[in-house]
């Protein structure tokens, strides 16, 4: 887990075992609050399945981390993992999504603007 | 329990399913096998995500079991099947069991609904007491 700014950055690289999905879940809102994060990027990119356990996750990460003052965006979704998903019956409602890296920034950088300013 | 599900051929592999680490094993044997027969990208997708979550049922509702997989041929065509078996409770109502939303445990009750809409050949069997059987085919198109 990377800390850049304001933003968590969760790459998710290794081939997703439940239990790790659940660790991982509760890692990232611990680290949510230890380090005041604002937003966090989830990149899936490197993810070739995403099953309704782990698309599970994604949604219960992205409404903790709203909870917690955080916004959450899903970032490089492969086509085939967005129609699998889809056929599967989880279309993610709750869930912010960007294609890139870059894009999920930019959303997340929008929604900093708006809050208002520090004094 | 009498199989009358597609059985894959004599080169089938066989996977016990007992852990969260065999359920991963799984997916890879079943990816492996569908790139070997050449499906499409998004339908070795749509396969490997219907078997990981006919293996999580395996282990979580059947209290584990086994997953036999390989290829198979009809017509000219050849295809991946998976047969997961285990001896678990069975399931009382099939009907329900493959509504969507509808959930004996703790998940999204979209396991074996959402993977029968993924695959093209999908069979059930139970018996109250006496397990569950679940085989899916996909074709290389």
């Amino acid at each position: 887990m990377l800390k850049i700014g304001d933003v968590l950055l969760v790459s998710i690289q290794v081939e997703l075992e439940d239990q790790v999905v659940l660790e991982l879940q509760d890692d990232l809102a611990a680290r949510i609050v230890d380090s005041g994060a604002s937003g966090v990027v989830i990149d899936i990119t490197a993810v070739e399945i995403v099953d309704s356990f782990v698309g599970r996750m994604l949604a219960t990460t992205a409404a903790i981390s709203r909870m917690l003052d955080a916004q959450t965006v899903v970032v490089g979704m492969r086509p085939a993992v967005a129609i699998t998903l889809v056929e599967l019956g989880l279309s993610l409602g709750g869930v912010r999504t960007a294609l890139t890296l870059e894009k999920g920034l930019e959303i997340l950088a929008r929604r900093d603007d708006s809050r208002p300013a520090q004094l | 329990m009498s199989g009358l599900a597609p059985v894959p051929d004599a080169e089938h592999e066989s996977v016990p399913i007992g852990s969260n680490d065999d359920v991963v094993r799984a997916r890879q044997l079943v990816r492996a096998l569908a790139q070997q027969c050449k499906l499409s990208l998004v339908d070795q997708t749509k396969l490997v995500t219907a078997a990981s979550e006919l293996a999580r049922n395996t282990l979580v509702y059947g209290g584990g079991g086994v997953m036999r997989v390989g290829l198979v041929h009809r017509d000219g065509r050849v295809g991946v099947t998976a047969v997961f078996e285990d001896s678990g409770p069975g399931i009382p109502d099939v009907d329900q069991a493959l509504t969507d939303g509808w959930t004996s445990g703790g998940g999204l009750g979209l396991g074996l609904s959402g993977a029968r809409r993924l695959v093209d050949d999908f069979t059930l069997q139970t018996e109250v007491g006496g397990g569950t059987q679940v085989a899916i085919t996909k074709w290389a198109r």
